[in-house]
């Protein structure tokens, strides 16, 4: 199961890991530390509306938002997440129903959703993402555009078990 | 003065805080805004402006009105600019509630909100103790004035330059460029003068 290989800076820190942690270092395997879990961003659950439904496009489309799931520590990508997405967009607000949207990650965790082209809101062009299924600890993303030009945005989650 | 100077001044005020109002107004932001955000939007644009007008009334700098009467209108205009302020904080709160939260409890994800909110409780403060100038001296007033000029100067304009918003680039960096300018301007005259004014002490050392 625990497919890892192990060099000798792994191994190094894995050994330290445990003499540094004692007993619990055995129950916390050293690789879970390799890929660590996204932690939500200030600001990132603002708005946000529990269950928006999966689309296959949030309003008449335009822009892009896209990103992967993968999973703490080994970093595999998580099939079938439900992502949520909304924004303040030229069609609606960020907190209007019809703003909002979700989608499923593919076999490869990774997820794509064509939506309105997003506006500058409070000041800056940014989107907002949530995983918020309960299997793995809820993450509440706030990408910024780099130019409100932009047609397209991502953002990208590592899970960790709930 | 020379009435050329003088119509130049003012045209040029006008100019500083009209152009930059006016060609917000062209933004195309404004399609895809609620008239609350937008009333908010250019309540802060207008005290922004504002913040340019006080220290050129105060100093005495625009001809035209006596000492007198500038100083009347530095402490009307400073009241319009909490009411600014207000209009501002309360229809961005209307328009998105735990965005201002945020702000205000300087939790939010965006850097130019810390330096709104600090310059918003300066203006504030300023206001508070403007009421009480009397009691608490012009003196002592001033004193306390001045920091909290430069907290409001400094906030407003760095809030303003890090927003994306409706506002065009090159007018709002000249408006900002001209709010130092006038800040400093005043400041500087304030400390010569109290220099000029106070009696010269021999320095502690005296001559090598």
């Amino acid at each position: 199961m625990n497919s890892v290989a192990f060099n000798r800076r792994n191994l190094l820190a894995a050994g330290g890991a445990v003499l540094a942690t004692g007993v619990s270092g055995l129950l916390l395997p050293a690789w879970a530390q390799a890929v660590a879990p996204t932690a939500s961003m200030s600001g990132g659950s603002n708005n946000y509306l529990k269950g928006a439904p999966v689309v296959n496009r949030i309003g008449k489309g335009g822009f892009w938002m896209s990103g992967t799931v993968r999973r703490a520590g080994d970093g595999a990508p998580l099939a079938g997440q439900r992502i949520q997405i909304w924004a303040h967009t030229t069609e609606g607000r960020e907190e209007d129903e019809r703003s909002h949207g979700a989608t499923l990650t593919d076999k490869d965790g990774k997820f794509r959703l064509e939506m309105p082209q997003i506006v500058p809101i409070f000041g800056q062009p940014h989107g907002h993402l949530a995983y918020d299924s309960g299997e793995f600890k809820t993450v509440f993303l706030r990408p910024v555009m780099r130019s409100a030009k932009e047609s397209s945005l991502e953002a990208h989650f590592v899970l960790q078990p709930a | 003065m020379r009435l050329a100077r003088v119509v130049l001044i003012w045209v040029v005020l006008a100019a500083a805080i009209g152009v930059p109002i006016a060609l917000a107004a062209l933004s195309p932001q404004f399609s895809w805004r609620d008239p609350v955000y937008i009333v908010a939007g250019f309540a802060g644009i207008i005290a922004l402006g504002l913040v340019l007008v006080q220290p050129l009334l105060i100093g005495g700098y625009l001809p035209g009105p006596s000492a007198y009467r500038a100083r009347r209108a530095h402490h009307w205009i400073g009241g319009v600019l909490v009411v600014a302020v207000l209009v501002h904080v309360g229809g961005l709160w209307i328009t998105s509630p735990p965005d201002m939260i945020d702000a205000l409890t300087f939790t939010s994800p965006t850097p130019f909100s810390p330096f709104g909110v600090i310059a918003m409780w300066a203006i504030f403060a300023v206001a508070v103790l403007a009421a009480f100038r009397r009691r608490l001296g012009l003196r002592k007033f001033r004193l306390v004035h001045m920091p909290l000029a430069v907290v409001i100067v400094g906030g407003s304009v760095v809030h303003a330059l890090l927003i994306e918003g409706t506002m065009e680039t090159i007018s709002k960096a000249a408006l900002c460029v001209l709010v130092l300018a006038a800040a400093a301007k005043v400041i500087t005259d304030v400390w010569m003068r109290q220099r000029k004014t106070r009696p010269v002490k021999s320095s502690p050392g005296g001559p090598l």
